[in-house]
């Protein structure tokens, strides 16, 4: 069990930002009426904003830190390490956060690289990065986390399409001797690897024509091989078997009780499962807040954006004892025990969808780019 | 724990389901307007009723009702 502890690190600001186009899953025509309504209430997922193939993660990941560099009166020549979490990088290469050190006019003296990692990514993100600022050499650090899962899940595969929505958030972490220790336990298992993956495109499987056809795999479901698979039950498994347990082995570490902690935000994976994982924990419902209905399964983002969504009032006007969970693409795990005090959170943002560059996608756009 | 308890359990959690319909030597797929999304249910009841995680092997290899609640009684401590 990797059980380890940030020192010295206080959990700054909070921004987060999602596209103003909303899908309704009720309009999915690959199913039928009762198999859409059946899907939103066991998985939870009515409505999702999707990015379409004008917006990418880093420009929302950009335009929530940019708010939140403003309203914390921080000047992006402060920020000595800047971390972009995501499984959705603008460029095969280069990484995206040194593409976004210099279009968000951050010293040449800082560090910048990417962490590709998903659904866990928030949590792994403030553990890099808190563990870099945590000597003291580095005092300001960005941690830009996010995906558009919408557009690698295909529009003919109703395993994976209903699911996803897409946002970009943006967390600040500074050194501060006075900060209360956060403590995570992080976990990886690669043996799952294929329950959550784009097979090819990669080195492994270098992209070919053939690539991007879209074949049917099984009855009812069709996508390429450039395209998200996911094997529902296997990454049901793994959660109820590793979720739980992961908490409470970091809750039992720090010689505290579930009763410790005032909310527990979980990556916002299905309801079905977020729901039994809450019940596994014996947490009642007002300690457990929940976006999934409103914006989907956001990957990298489902933490900070449900935060923003329904703490942000909290955040910002006292302090708060949390434990974040993440879960997924990997298979990777971590959980982490975090206090906050009075943290800056604008306002959720809204990416518009006006102007040249960043049409509102059609249904029709939506399923030609899948 | 018997057989005919897991049934009302899964009653419970398929209203639209014809109760009484299912019994032990049911092929359950037939009664339960099988599809992923009920998989999903049933995993979700027996892991928190009885504590054991079904495999999608262990569906694949369950037939009737009997054959899955077999594998609960095993793994169940």
């Amino acid at each position: 069990m990797a059980l380890v502890s940030v020192e010295n690190v206080k959990f700054s600001g909070l921004a987060a930002c999602v596209p103003q186009f909303e899908y309704n899953n009720i309009d999915y025509d690959l199913l039928s009426k009762e198999d859409n309504e059946l899907l939103i209430k066991t998985i939870g997922v009515e409505k999702r904003r999707m990015a379409g193939p004008h917006i990418t993660a880093s420009d929302m990941c950009q335009m929530a830190a940019e708010k939140l560099l403003s309203q914390m009166s921080v000047n992006a020549s402060e920020i000595d390490i800047l971390i972009f979490v995501s499984q959705s990088r603008d460029y095969v290469l280069p990484c995206t956060a040194i593409v976004l050190q210099d279009k968000m006019g951050l010293p040449k003296t800082s560090l910048a690289f990417d962490i590709p990692l998903g659904c866990s990514g928030y949590v792994y993100g403030i553990y890099v990065l808190g563990s870099l600022l945590s000597k003291g050499q580095l005092k300001k650090g960005l941690l830009l986390v996010g995906d558009i899962s919408s557009l690698s899940s295909c529009y003919l595969d109703p395993s994976t399409f209903p699911l996803f929505g897409d946002s970009g958030t943006a967390t600040i972490l500074e050194y501060d001797p006075a900060a209360k220790p956060m403590w995570f336990n992080m976990q990886s298992d690669g043996s799952g690897w294929e329950a959550i993956s784009i097979p090819e495109g990669g080195t492994r499987n270098y992209p070919k024509e053939d690539s991007f056809l879209i074949k049917e795999v099984a009855p009812g479901i069709k996508r390429s091989r450039f395209h998200l698979q996911l094997n529902g039950i296997d990454v049901f498994n793994f959660t109820l078997r590793e979720v739980a347990p992961n908490i409470n082995v970091l809750l039992k570490h720090l010689s505290k009780t579930t009763e410790d902690y005032q909310y527990y935000l979980f990556h916002q994976a299905n309801k079905l499962m977020n729901e039994t994982i809450r019940k596994k924990l014996k947490l009642v419902p007002e300690k457990v807040p929940y976006t999934l209905h409103k914006y989907g399964n956001t990957s990298s983002g489902s933490i900070p954006l449900t935060m923003v969504s329904e703490l942000r009032k909290e955040l910002e006007e006292k302090p708060l004892s949390l434990i974040f969970s993440g879960f997924g693409v990997g298979l990777s795990w971590a959980s982490a025990a975090i206090e906050t005090d009075k943290i800056i959170c604008p306002e959720l943002i809204e990416y518009p969808n006006l102007g040249d560059k960043t049409p509102q996608p059609k249904i029709e756009d939506i399923k030609s780019f899948k | 724990m018997t057989v005919e308890e897991f049934i009302l359990k899964i009653e419970a959690e398929f209203p639209d389901m014809e109760q009484g319909k299912l019994l032990p030597d049911s092929v359950f797929r037939e009664v339960m307007n099988w599809n992923s999304i009920n998989a999903l249910i049933l995993i979700a009841m027996v892991d928190t009723e009885y504590d054991v995680i079904l495999t999608a092997d262990d569906l694949r290899s369950s037939v009737i009702v009997n054959d899955i609640f077999s594998i609960i009684q095993t793994r169940h401590t």
